[in-house]
């Protein structure tokens, strides 16, 4: 069993999401979460999706990915060189205990109650797995927790490696691309 | 500019796409389509089923080479196009769809003959839209043509608001498009050439296994060029067929599942498999694990998302099959002139099991007609320059083995889908977009009763086409089954259609000649007399002995090791050959 993230750029287009659940759905591929986002070209959205695959080989799913017309770009965010996050917001009772482990953790209280806290927390997943283990004996009233998003770290950008021009707004209508996983 | 409304914009880009026919049924949501239409150079063909005006499009595509064209309306104009759809797109057929929609601000509201058909095509289709502005129609059009045309060819659907349809804008047809998702490899790196031609050079039992993709990419001349540089045996698939010709000394003829002793054993044996537009379909490997097991691979195909996705390819080659073959033939040539292993024995061995184990069938005793020898009969008959047409099942696995194929686009079936009902409408289309040429749709009794409702189509609009029903009252390949592996348990594959319905009566009800052949020696004046009618489409019932299997058969599920030549009967080899 073995756990991808991909970064995946999409056209800002109606019915794009549908098209990759669709896809995953069909092929029988497992996604461990998504997460959607606006990017700083306002014609692309970046997927993040993180994928249990269990008898797929990644560049078969990427292949397939790509083959989506309103798919621009795919590339793999590995652990090595990529700075991984998620977000959590938890509630949990209102004691000296869970703050403590809220200090402890770095982590934020944003909402407070007679008999509640709300913890916000950003982080990686192991990050995150932590907070909540030691959350955990002291009772979870309700959790919600986001999708990871990754970005590549150093000066490259993903945009730079699978679109040779980004249009703005305001800049050419045409954008090209090719993903780095061909060949 | 001046305005035009959004049906005049789509009937202009239709026609700046180059279209020449389309078939198509009107309705309320599309209503506003077809009255440009009425006044087009394009011509419209009034089908009696959208599922016929779907199997047309493919029919015309795949005889031509060029796109093929529907047009429904929404809700239940626009499921009916989903068999076809799906069919295309499994086959690699450029189709194009435009479908109706009910007004953009009643979508989603369950309006009258409201159905989401962009999300409902959207796991069988290349790619789709939804227009609700009229200038956005010319683009979409352009694209739509754009991408089910390139790259790997498939079905394309664009869905259009009624009101995008009334509502005026300026006519704008893109002349270049440029989609930034979008750009197919056509060209395959020269390295990967190289390191296939070195595998080749190496290769002392190589097999050209022949996709359809040498037919998409109109390369057959290529391939036979190429296929005569290696000296290698070469396999047609069942899309291949006429990809290289059947009278060629290297042909083993077809794979798969019911493919010819030669061609199976010879994946089988195989050292090498020079892959050219296929796909490891399960119909060809069999079981996936014992499929070539000493085989290296060479995969070549214009879709990266083939290559690694059933078999393990050693060296894959991504581009347009033409370019592959071109590139590859010379390199091939270099390699081979500095080290050619001696395919002789090879060669000895697999023409060997071509002349020990034909294609063959057994005559009935009970003096009924066979249905493998009334196939092979219009075959000869007919001969190569006809187009044949097959439905899915026993007559379409005897039509691909009994009739000799020598010319790309002379032989169009379902092949992904398993579409019954295909050959009729699929017959249509071929016939307009091949008028000259005799076009024989070989379908089955079982099939014939799903779409034959066309012939209605073809009898109005002067599309002579000729229609072979192999009658053996039954969904004979079901039954087949029931009789090797459900106890001869016949559950509901038993048709009558001997008796009801009458199909000459019923043929000529629809503007046909309809004839029927019972005995033997009636076979080849029948089809002389059906031969002879290029006025009407005309129907001949076949009536077949209705226990004739198809042989040799694989087995679903088995290994192409444990084929059998005829029931409970594995070929028999010589000592050595094991």
């Amino acid at each position: 069993m073995a756990t991808h993230t991909l970064a995946v750029l999409v056209e800002n287009s109606p019915g794009v999401l549908a098209r990759v659940a669709s896809l995953f759905s069909r092929r029988g591929y497992n996604i461990d979460s998504l997460a959607v986002g606006p990017t700083e070209n306002p014609k692309v959205s970046r997927m993040t999706i993180v994928l249990n695959l269990e008898g797929h080989a990644l560049d078969q799913v990427s292949a397939q990915l790509f083959k989506l017309v309103n798919v621009i770009g795919i590339s793999e965010m590995k652990d090595t060189d990529s700075l991984k996050r998620e977000i959590l917001l938890v509630k949990v009772a209102n004691k000296a205990a869970t703050k403590e482990i809220a200090k402890k953790h770095n982590v934020s209280i944003v909402d407070e109650t007679a008999s509640t806290i709300s913890i916000e927390a950003v982080g990686s997943s192991t990050a995150i797995e932590a907070l909540l283990t030691e959350l955990k004996p002291h009772g979870i009233r309700e959790l919600v927790q986001s999708g990871l998003v990754a970005i590549e770290r150093g000066a490259n950008t993903l945009a730079d490696r699978t679109l040779s021009t980004m249009g703005t707004a305001n800049e050419s209508e045409s954008i090209s691309s090719t993903a780095d996983y061909q060949n | 500019m001046s305005k035009v409304t959004g049906a005049q914009s789509l009937v202009n880009a239709l026609e700046a796409a180059g279209v020449d026919v389309m078939f198509g049924i009107p309705g309320g949501a599309i209503l506003p389509a077809y009255d440009p239409i009425f006044d087009s150079k394009i011509r419209h063909i009034l089908v009696r089923h959208e599922q016929g005006a779907g199997h047309a499009a493919t029919g015309y595509a795949q005889a031509t080479g060029r796109v093929g064209v529907c047009i429904a309306t929404s809700g239940p104009g626009a499921t009916n196009l989903v068999t076809p759809l799906a069919d295309a797109q499994m086959d690699s057929v450029p189709i194009v769809a435009i479908t109706g929609q009910v007004p953009a601000p009643a979508i989603g509201t369950d309006a009258f003959q409201e159905a989401d058909i962009r999300g409902v095509t959207m796991p069988v289709t290349k790619h789709n839209y939804l227009i609700t502005d009229p200038a956005d129609i010319p683009r979409a059009i352009a694209e739509a043509f754009h991408i089910a045309s390139t790259g790997r060819p498939g079905a394309v659907l664009v869905d259009i608001a009624k009101d995008a349809l009334q509502k005026e804008s300026t006519f704008n047809y893109p002349k270049n498009i440029s989609l930034v998702g979008y750009n197919p490899v056509l060209v395959p790196k020269q390295e990967s050439i190289n390191d296939a031609a070195a595998l080749i050079a190496q290769s002392k039992k190589p097999v050209l296994y022949v996709g359809g993709g040498v037919i998409k990419a109109n390369a057959a001349k290529e391939l036979m060029q190429f296929a005569e540089i290696t000296g290698a045996p070469v396999v047609t698939t069942l899309m291949a067929r006429g990809a290289f010709p059947d009278s060629h000394k290297q042909h083993l003829g077809m794979p798969g599942m019911h493919g010819t002793v030669a061609a199976v054993t010879a994946l089988q044996k195989a050292d090498l498999l020079i892959t050219l537009g296929a796909r490891f379909d399960d119909r060809v490997t069999g079981k996936l694990s014992t499929f070539a097991p000493n085989a290296k691979i060479i995969h070549a195909d214009i879709d990266p998302a083939e290559i690694g996705k059933n078999r393990h390819a050693d060296v894959a080659l991504i581009g347009d099959l033409k370019n592959i073959l071109q590139a590859l033939s010379p390199a091939t040539k270099s390699a081979l002139a500095k080290s050619q292993p001696d395919l002789t024995p090879w060669l000895d061995e697999t023409y060997g099991w071509r002349s020990k184990f034909p294609l063959g069938y057994d005559q009935p005793s009970d003096g009924s007609v066979s249905p493998q020898y009334v196939i092979e009969r219009i075959g000869k008959i007919s001969g190569p320059e006809t187009i044949f047409t097959a439905g899915v099942g026993q007559h379409q696995m005897w039509a691909s083995q009994f009739i000799g194929y020598e010319k790309p686009r002379t032989w169009l079936n379902s092949g992904g889908l398993g579409t019954m009902g295909y050959a009729v409408p699929a017959a249509m289309g071929a016939k307009v977009g091949a008028p000259d040429t005799t076009v024989w749709a070989i379908d089955g009794d079982g099939c014939f009763q799903m779409t034959n409702q066309e012939l209605v189509t073809c009898a109005l609009n002067n599309i002579p086409i000729k229609v072979a029903v192999i009658n053996n009252e039954s969904l004979g390949m079901v039954r087949q089954w029931q009789t090797l592996f459900y106890n001869q348990r016949y559950s509901n594959t038993d048709l009558h259609s001997k008796r009801i319905p009458d199909f000459k009566l019923l043929a000529e009800a629809m503007g046909c000649v309809g004839l029927r052949c019972e005995r033997p020696e009636d076979v080849d004046k029948t089809i002389e007399a059906a031969m002879a009618i290029n006025d009407r489409p005309v129907v001949v019932d076949f009536n077949v002995h209705r226990d004739a299997m198809v042989w040799p058969m694989v087995a679903a599920g088995t290994s192409n090791d444990d084929i059998t030549v005829a029931r409970s009967m594995a070929p028999v080899w010589d000592s050595q050959e094991l």
